[in-house]
């Protein structure tokens, strides 16, 4: 419980209904550990893709079959879309402004962000793990 | 007790974008977000790569095959374009965020240097792939 000495950025009737700002530091602090993660990954992806002999099938599963290749290539993935859901969302909550669209919108961001991590994990898992 | 809010306000709006004359500092800005967005698009079709990737040599000379086509081409080269400004136009916000090179003078000068970045990046990705 906050104590009435401790100065709060919005009115009692917006923290009753909910409508403050609220977790701003943690979204900001992520999209920039997310952005910061991205810049040597990006590195990575692009190097790595150039320096591939060609983009054939062959090529491509061979190459994700790398252990160290599958694990930066799961973070590359990960990360992005991590970054894409918070920046995605503040663009939802600066350009959609009724409540129902702006709901329905961020549950469907984060929606999509978590089916495509899991479609992503799965598929190179299933390309560099033989049973 | 009502749950209803009481419906928005119809006011006018004072002039606004429009009539600002276009700075460096703003068009980067907006910029960022839009590569931002494309970029979001991007990811998902890397995610469909990977799928046909893992369904089968089938399923990816399919998906390839339709990014090797002029339009796919094209949307691969705007897709690295936005890829390269949006890592360069990030360092810079990620540089501000340090509280360093706010300024003026050094805000057009990093905002001058991260669209060179993109530009020659771009370039060479692609003069690497036509020539290499």
């Amino acid at each position: 419980m906050a104590d009435s000495t401790t100065p709060r950025m919005e009115t009692r009737l917006g923290r009753v209904r909910g409508l403050g700002a609220g977790g701003g530091t943690h979204h900001w602090w992520l999209q920039r550990l997310t952005a910061l993660a991205l810049v040597p990954l990006s590195v990575w992806i692009m190097v790595s893709l150039l320096a591939l002999p060609a983009l054939d099938y062959s090529t491509a599963t061979l190459w994700l079959a790398q252990p160290l290749v599958a694990v930066f290539m799961l973070l590359f993935v990960t990360v992005s879309l991590w970054h894409m859901g918070q920046g995605l969302q503040v663009v939802i909550e600066d350009y959609v402004h009724a409540m129902g669209y702006k709901f329905l919108a961020l549950v469907l961001l984060r929606f999509t962000v978590w089916f495509a991590a899991a479609l992503a994990t799965f598929s190179i898992l299933k390309l560099t793990v033989t049973v | 007790v009502s749950s209803a809010s009481p419906p928005p306000a119809v006011r006018p709006l004072s002039p606004h974008l429009m009539i600002y004359q276009k700075q460096l500092t703003s068009v980067l800005s907006i910029t960022h977000r839009i590569t931002g967005i494309v970029l979001s698009a991007g990811t998902l079709v890397l995610v469909a790569l990977l799928w046909a990737l893992a369904s089968g040599a089938g399923a990816f000379q399919t998906l390839t095959g339709l990014l090797a086509t002029v339009p796919g081409l094209a949307t691969l080269m705007v897709w690295s374009f936005c890829f390269y400004f949006h890592l360069c136009t990030g360092i810079r916000h990620l540089f501000w965020d340090t509280g360093r090179g706010l300024d003026i003078k050094t805000v057009y000068l990093t905002g001058y240097a991260a669209v060179a970045a993109a530009v020659a990046l771009t370039a060479l990705t692609w003069g690497i792939i036509i020539y290499g």
